[in-house]
C-alpha cells in the first residue's frame, strides 16, 4: 500500500498563500511548456505581421505575405479556365451541329456537360435525364420532343427557357384553362377526353368520343394539330402516344383541360456561360432522342 | 514585485474580482466587434441591395421557425468548388439586412444563398410538399402544410417596424404600406405598382417578383416561403461589382 507522502519528504516550497489553513504547493511548470509558451506568443505576433489582422482607421492591416482567399479562388478558377480557354472557344465558334463531328470537342462536351446537368438539371429531370412523369419534368432520353430535338431547338429552349418571367425571350405559349374558365362545361370536357383517350389508343367510350371529336376540332385542334401530333412551335403536346408530361389516365386529362399546365423552366443564360450552355445542349443532345 | 502581491486583494474580494473580470472580457469584446463597425472593408458597397418585401419577410420568418439553417447553409464560401457549384460567393452585403443572418454551418441539404430563380414555383411546391417526388433520395421532411396554412399578415407591419428598429432601413411608407404590399406581392392581377415602387427596378434595379407563388387563390405560409426563396442572392448586381483582394 502506498503510504502518504509527508511533506518533509517532498522538499517542495509552498507559495505562502494560506486559506483557512490550506497551504498551496508550489510546483512550477516543466521548463519546456514554459518555453513552448513563449514561442506561440511570438509566433502568434508574427502571424499578425505576415496575415491580416489589426484594426487602423479605415482597414485591417493587409499582412506581409497579401493573404486572400478570394484573391486565391480567383486565381485557382482563372488556372482552370486559362487551360481549357482554347478548347472553349472551339465550341463556342464551332456550328452547333458540327460539334458531333470533331472527336475532340465531342469528347469535352460531353463530360463538361455531364457535370453542367449533374449541378443544375437532375433536380427537376432526374438523375438520368429520365424526367418525372406526371409532374411535368419532361424525359429528355426519348425522341418525344416538345420544343423540338435539334440541337439548335435544344439550345434555344436551355438558353431562355420556358415560360418563366426572367427571360423575355423565353419559350411561351398558354393552353386555355377549359374548366375554370368556363369554356367548356363538365359533360363537353369528360366528351373531348374520351376523344383523347381514343387517340392515344387507349380504352375509352365510342359514343362520347364521337360528341368529343368535333370539340377537339373546334377547341384543341389549334394547337395540338387535327391528328393530335402535337406542335412544337407552340410546345404543345403530342396526344396520340403513351408519353405523358402530367399523365394520361382519364383522371389526369381531365385535370389538364380544366385547369390546364403551364410547365416553367428557368432561363439557363444568366447562370451558365455559353460554352456551359453548348455543352449541356450537347449532352441532352446525345442521349439518344436527338435530331 | 509589489504590484503583483496587490492580487490578494482582488482574490479575497469576490465582488471586486467579478467586476474587474467584467472588465476585462468588455475590453476584449470591445477589441475585436468595434473595429467592424468602421472599418470600410468590413461590407463592401454593391448595386442592388434592398430590405426584403414584407412578403418574402413573412417567409424568412417561416425559414427560421421550421429550423431550415439546421440542414441549409446561407453562405457561399470563396472556394472553386461552392463557387463552380453555386455560383458567386457570398460577399458580406448580401447579408446586411439579415437579423439574424443564416449563414449556418450545416449542410445535409445544399447551399441556399443562391437558390433565387434557380427552380420554377411549381418545383418549390412539389419539392415542399413531398421532397421525394421530385428528389427520389432526398432526405427532406415534407412541408405540404404550409399550403394549408392561410395567413393573414395580422403582424407584419410589426415585424417591418421592428426590423426597421434594428437597422434596416425601412421607409416610414415601407412600414405604412406594409399590409398593402404583402398581399400585393402574391396577387398577380391586383395593383402592385406601390410596392414596385418602394421596393422594385427603379428603387433597387430588379423587379419585385409578383406571382401567385404557390398556386392556390389563398394566400398562405406556402407563399411567403417561395418568395423568400425566389429572392435569395438574386439582389446585387453583379455586373457592376468588382472584388477587392483585402477582404
Ligand atoms: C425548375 C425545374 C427545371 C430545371 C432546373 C431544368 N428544367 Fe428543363 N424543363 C423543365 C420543365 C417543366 C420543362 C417542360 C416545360 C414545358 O412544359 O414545356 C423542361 C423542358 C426542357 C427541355 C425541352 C424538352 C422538350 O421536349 O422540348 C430541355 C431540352 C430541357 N428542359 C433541358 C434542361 C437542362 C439542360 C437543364 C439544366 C441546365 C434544365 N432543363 C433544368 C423544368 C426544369
Ligand atoms: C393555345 C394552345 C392549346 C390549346 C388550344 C389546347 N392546348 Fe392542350 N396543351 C397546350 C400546351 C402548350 C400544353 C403543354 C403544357 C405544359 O407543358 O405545361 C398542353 C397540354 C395538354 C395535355 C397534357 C399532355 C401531357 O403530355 O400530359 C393535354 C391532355 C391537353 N393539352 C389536351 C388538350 C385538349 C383536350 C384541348 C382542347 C379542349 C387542348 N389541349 C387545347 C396547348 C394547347
Ligand atoms: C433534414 C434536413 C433538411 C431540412 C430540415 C430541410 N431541408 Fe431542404 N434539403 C435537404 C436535402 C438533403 C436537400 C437535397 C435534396 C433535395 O433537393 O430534396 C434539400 C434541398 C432543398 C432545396 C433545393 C436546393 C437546391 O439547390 O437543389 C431547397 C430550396 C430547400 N431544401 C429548402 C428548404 C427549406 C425552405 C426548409 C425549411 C422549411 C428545408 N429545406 C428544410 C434537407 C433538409
Amino acid at each position: 500500500m502506498a503510504k502518504p507522502i509527508k511533506k518533509e519528504q517532498r522538499q517542495v516550497e509552498t507559495t505562502g498563500h494560506s486559506w483557512d489553513g490550506i497551504e498551496e504547493y508550489n510546483n512550477p511548470l516543466p521548463r519546456w511548456w514554459v518555453w513552448v509558451f513563449y514561442a506561440t506568443i511570438v509566433w502568434g505576433i508574427g502571424y499578425t505581421i505576415a496575415y491580416p489582422a489589426w484594426p487602423l482607421i479605415t482597414q485591417a492591416t493587409p499582412g506581409l505575405l497579401g493573404a486572400s482567399t478570394r484573391a486565391d479562388v480567383a486565381v485557382e478558377i482563372g488556372a482552370v479556365d486559362a487551360a481549357n480557354a482554347a478548347i472553349k472557344e472551339k465550341l463556342v465558334a464551332a456550328d452547333l451541329t458540327a460539334i458531333g463531328a470533331d472527336p475532340e470537342l465531342a469528347a469535352y462536351a460531353e463530360r463538361a456537360g455531364a457535370a453542367v446537368f449533374r449541378t443544375n438539371c437532375t433536380t427537376c429531370h432526374g438523375s438520368g435525364a429520365a424526367g418525372f412523369e406526371g409532374k411535368g419534368y419532361p424525359n429528355l432520353l426519348d425522341d418525344d420532343w416538345l420544343w423540338g430535338g435539334t440541337m439548335e431547338d435544344i439550345h434555344l429552349t436551355i438558353t431562355h427557357g420556358i415560360r418563366n418571367t426572367t427571360d423575355p425571350d423565353a419559350r411561351y405559349s398558354e393552353m386555355p384553362k377549359f374548366g375554370l374558365d368556363g369554356i367548356l362545361d363538365e359533360t363537353q370536357i369528360a366528351q373531348v377526353t374520351e376523344h383523347v383517350l381514343a387517340i392515344s389508343g387507349q380504352g375509352h367510350d365510342a359514343a362520347l368520343a364521337a360528341e368529343g371529336a368535333v370539340l377537339y376540332a373546334d377547341n384543341c385542334a389549334a394547337c395540338h394539330m387535327e391528328d393530335g401530333s402535337g406542335d412544337r412551335t407552340q410546345g404543345a403536346p403530342r396526344l396520340t402516344d403513351e408519353i405523358w408530361l402530367y399523365g394520361g389516365s382519364r383522371e389526369k386529362i381531365i385535370e389538364t383541360v380544366t385547369k390546364a399546365r403551364f410547365g416553367v423552366m428557368p432561363n439557363w443564360n444568366e447562370r451558365l456561360s455559353e460554352d456551359e450552355i453548348r455543352a449541356v445542349s450537347f449532352y441532352v443532345h446525345s442521349r439518344g432522342g436527338g435530331e | 514585485m509589489a504590484f503583483l502581491d496587490k492580487h490578494k486583494v482582488i482574490e479575497t474580494n469576490a465582488t471586486l474580482l467579478m467586476i474587474l473580470s467584467l472588465l476585462v472580457v468588455t475590453i476584449g469584446g470591445i477589441v475585436q466587434i468595434v473595429p467592424l463597425f468602421y472599418l470600410e472593408n468590413t461590407i463592401e458597397k454593391v448595386e442592388g441591395m434592398r430590405p426584403y418585401t414584407p412578403l418574402e419577410l413573412a417567409g424568412r420568418n417561416i425559414y427560421i421557425r421550421e429550423g431550415c439553417y439546421g440542414c441549409h447553409s446561407q453562405m457561399i464560401r470563396p472556394m472553386r468548388d461552392e463557387v463552380e457549384r453555386y455560383g458567386h460567393y457570398s460577399l458580406a452585403a448580401e447579408s446586411m439586412y439579415d437579423r439574424p443572418f443564416q449563414w449556418g454551418s450545416k449542410r445535409t441539404g445544399p447551399d441556399l444563398a443562391r437558390v433565387g430563380g434557380r427552380y420554377s414555383d411549381e418545383w418549390h411546391q412539389d419539392h415542399f410538399t413531398n421532397a421525394k417526388s421530385v428528389v427520389p433520395e432526398s432526405v427532406m421532411p415534407p412541408y405540404g402544410f404550409l399550403a394549408n396554412t392561410i395567413i393573414d399578415g395580422k403582424y407584419i407591419q410589426d415585424t417591418v417596424a421592428t426590423n426597421r428598429m434594428t437597422g434596416v432601413p425601412y421607409t416610414d411608407e415601407m412600414v405604412e404600406s406594409a399590409l398593402a404590399d404583402f398581399t400585393a406581392q402574391a396577387d398577380p392581377l391586383g395593383d402592385s405598382s406601390g410596392l414596385e415602387a418602394r421596393y422594385g427596378e427603379t428603387a433597387f434595379g430588379t423587379p419585385v417578383n409578383v406571382r401567385n407563388f404557390d398556386g392556390q387563390p389563398e394566400l398562405t405560409e406556402m407563399d411567403a416561403l417561395i418568395a423568400y426563396m425566389q429572392v435569395l442572392g438574386t439582389m446585387v448586381d453583379f455586373s457592376t461589382y468588382t472584388p477587392v483582394a483585402n477582404r
